[in-house]
């Protein structure tokens, strides 16, 4: 965070007001930037992110598209190759299923493929997280699936703070970014300066500084961490939460250092848990801490099941602070 | 010989006025693919060659008539087939085998191989090993040129097989709603990889581009000044801000799927294969027409023929001399 002291004037954002003021800046600073994806323009996207957009900017920058998420984002690749810098929203991360081809075998490898000739920037912004009660096939957290291909890079902001800062950085970047936004954050109010400031891809952030034990955690995960935090200083542990903010670049230094501090170790993400983020990200603390750890790192993530509908059974599937905390005092033997 | 729809074909008596410099160098350009592709063969029968390639010989008339109407910063997308796109466009045979060899000095520095040689220089967005893949970055160039009304236009090579992919009839639907100055291009040679198109392709092909209002006309793909005057034509129109057109080239493959498909009897006859060499070739055509209509001689283009054959013969030798990239390459580029 900046330092309030100073001149900068704060205010509160909530999270969905912070990506459109990200948005807006880009657009007027860069006359490149412009927007791709459905209901983008007079309805803002259904969660409003974008209400306003096209009123100031006018129709040919924040474009309407059919419901054809592989067309859509293609053009985005493609005029990104040739002088715009898209920012292509696809509504529900779920949907990433319908446009792997465009983003994994096209935008990843354009510019490996090209010998470093062509360049990709384009960022894809999409949502991620359950407890929406949407059932199956609109709640899953699938950002694993692009931090495994090289060529992108993937971002999972946690604050209005990170989602302004973080975005602003992916959308100058020349390399295809996939932008991750829990649809259960976009009323998380958090304070935002009015000055300008970006946050480079690959820097990690803690958000609570303790000795006694870290828990890593992304997005969402983040507030529960921090509400796990507060129970365990109740039972005398006192515990570090770290926001990796990009799954990939990874910040594998401030991971380390924090797990050969506090020998403990939770990884908390809301992906499914079975070959998810948490399993690689525990593996590089596990790598690089292991002779200054006391117990294997832990790692929770959601079960192993497509996301029910029915709300006491979709409740069960997400990590939760209690399931935090009782993990936490567990593994430090208190 | 079958033609792909039963409704009339655009023909040579549409040509526009081409200069014989023109004329000379689309001979020029025919035959060097023509030649690329028979060096590249015997590349790969050599084993000089790592993996596969996929040959372009038979279809020469359609990228060199499209070509010759693009302006250098025009774009093209290509495809797994795409030699004949790149020498068209403008690529230099020399780097363009060191590319299929792997090798430092290749388009790609050997990263991408024969399905992926791209050259921002020519324009060239790159050649697509997925069918259909290129569909959204030709419509997204397309669309890039429109908002920066730079002038550019994007031609979209594809072959017939791509009409079986969903993503072709999303970015033109797009592409017709905005007026992108796009060029879908097919290449029908008749066959998916193995199979007839007849088993793949229900209905009109034209009919398709057509229920979008875009306007669509079918070509002999052999006739490389007709490919020429029609193409110009959609050009044009694209150029001048009214929008895609379709173009179905009708064509013929004369090799396999790739190299390695040599016993081709169980999908296509050798008849079929013989009489579309010796009655349909596009080179050998455009050949007669140019010393019928006394524009050419046969020394002429013999002498063209002989330069070609050098500048192949010193390409690959340079492609064959050249060194592989060194290890510490093989993470760069990764990230811009």
């Amino acid at each position: 965070m900046p330092n309030t002291a100073t001149q900068t004037e704060v205010r509160e954002l909530t999270f969905a007001e912070a990506i459109r003021e990200a948005l807006a800046e880009e657009m007027r600073r860069d006359p490149r930037v412009c927007i791709l994806g459905e209901d983008v323009a007079e309805a803002g996207t259904p969660f409003k992110v974008l209400s306003g957009l096209v009123e100031e900017f006018g129709k040919q920058r924040v474009m309407d598209t059919p419901i054809s998420e592989p067309g859509f984002t293609g053009i985005g690749v493609g005029a990104a190759m040739t002088g715009l810098r898209p920012v292509v929203d696809i509504m529900f991360g779920d949907f990433l299923t319908l446009i792997m081809d465009q983003i994994v075998n096209q935008a990843a490898k354009i510019h490996y493929m090209s010998g470093g000739t062509w360049k990709v920037p384009m960022v894809l912004r999409t949502t991620m997280g359950a407890s929406r009660r949407s059932a199956a096939q609109h709640s899953q957290s699938l950002h694993a699936w692009p931090s495994h291909i090289p060529g992108l890079k993937v971002v999972l902001p946690s604050t209005p703070y990170d989602a302004k800062g973080l975005l602003k950085s992916a959308i100058r970047d020349d390399n295809p970014v996939i932008f991750f936004e829990d649809k259960m954050m976009y009323r998380l109010k958090g304070p935002v300066p009015t000055e300008e400031y970006t946050i480079p891809l690959g820097v990690a952030d803690i958000k609570r500084e303790g000795s006694d034990i870290t828990l890593v955690a992304t997005s969402s995960m983040v507030q529960v961490a921090l509400g796990a935090a507060k129970m365990l200083e109740e039972s005398g542990i006192s515990a570090e939460v770290i926001d990796p903010r990009t799954m990939w670049p990874l910040d594998e230094k401030t991971l380390i250092e924090s797990a050969k501090k506090t020998s403990h170790v939770i990884v908390i993400d809301e992906g499914y848990y079975r070959y998810g983020v948490t399993a690689e990200i525990a593996s590089v603390i596990a790598e690089g801490a292991f002779y200054n750890l006391d117990g294997p790192v832990k790692r929770i993530g959601a079960m192993h099941v497509p996301i029910p509908f029915s709300p006491p059974l979709e409740d069960a599937t997400i990590p939760s602070e209690q399931q935090v905390a009782e993990a936490a005092r567990e593994l430090c033997g208190k | 010989m079958s033609t792909a729809t039963q409704r009339p074909q655009s023909n040579a008596a549409a040509s526009l006025q081409l200069s014989k410099d023109q004329l000379l160098r689309m001979y020029h350009r025919m035959y060097s693919i023509r030649q690329f592709e028979e060096h590249a063969n015997d590349l790969y029968l050599r084993a000089l060659m790592p993996g596969l390639t996929h040959l372009y010989e038979g279809e020469e008339a359609v990228a060199v008539g499209i070509c010759e109407a693009l302006r250098p910063d025009d774009y093209i997308t290509s495809t797994h087939r795409g030699h004949g796109h790149c020498l068209a466009k403008g690529a230099k045979p020399d780097r363009m085998f060191a590319e299929l060899l792997g090798k430092e000095a290749g388009y790609c520095r050997g990263k991408g191989g024969s399905m992926h040689i791209a050259d921002p220089a020519t324009g060239n967005l790159g050649a697509n090993a997925i069918v259909g893949g290129s569909t959204g970055i030709a419509t997204g160039a397309a669309f890039a040129a429109k908002q920066l009304g730079n002038g550019r236009v994007c031609v979209c090579f594809f072959g017939e097989g791509a009409l079986g992919q969903g993503v072709l009839y999303e970015v033109m639907n797009m592409a017709q709603l905005w007026k992108l100055p796009v060029i879908y291009t097919c290449e029908n040679n008749m066959y998916n990889e193995y199979t007839h198109y007849s088993e793949t392709t229900a209905g009109e092909v034209l009919a398709r581009p057509a229920a979008f209002g875009i306007p669509a006309e079918s070509v002999d793909g052999q006739d490389v000044r007709a490919v020429n005057a029609v193409a110009s034509r959609m050009i044009a129109r694209a150029r001048a801000g009214e929008g895609p057109s379709f173009l179905l080239c009708n064509t013929y493959r004369y090799r396999g799927h790739h190299v390695g498909d040599i016993n081709r009897e169980y999908y296509r006859a050798k008849q079929e294969e013989q009489r579309w060499s010796t009655e349909r070739d596009p080179i050998k055509l455009f050949a007669d027409w140019l010393i019928q209509q006394k524009l050419s001689g046969s020394a002429e283009l013999e002498r063209i023929q002989s330069e070609v054959d050098a500048e192949m013969k010193a390409a690959v030798e340079f492609a064959i001399a050249s060194p592989y990239p060194p290890i510490n390459q093989v993470d760069q580029d990764v990230y811009a």
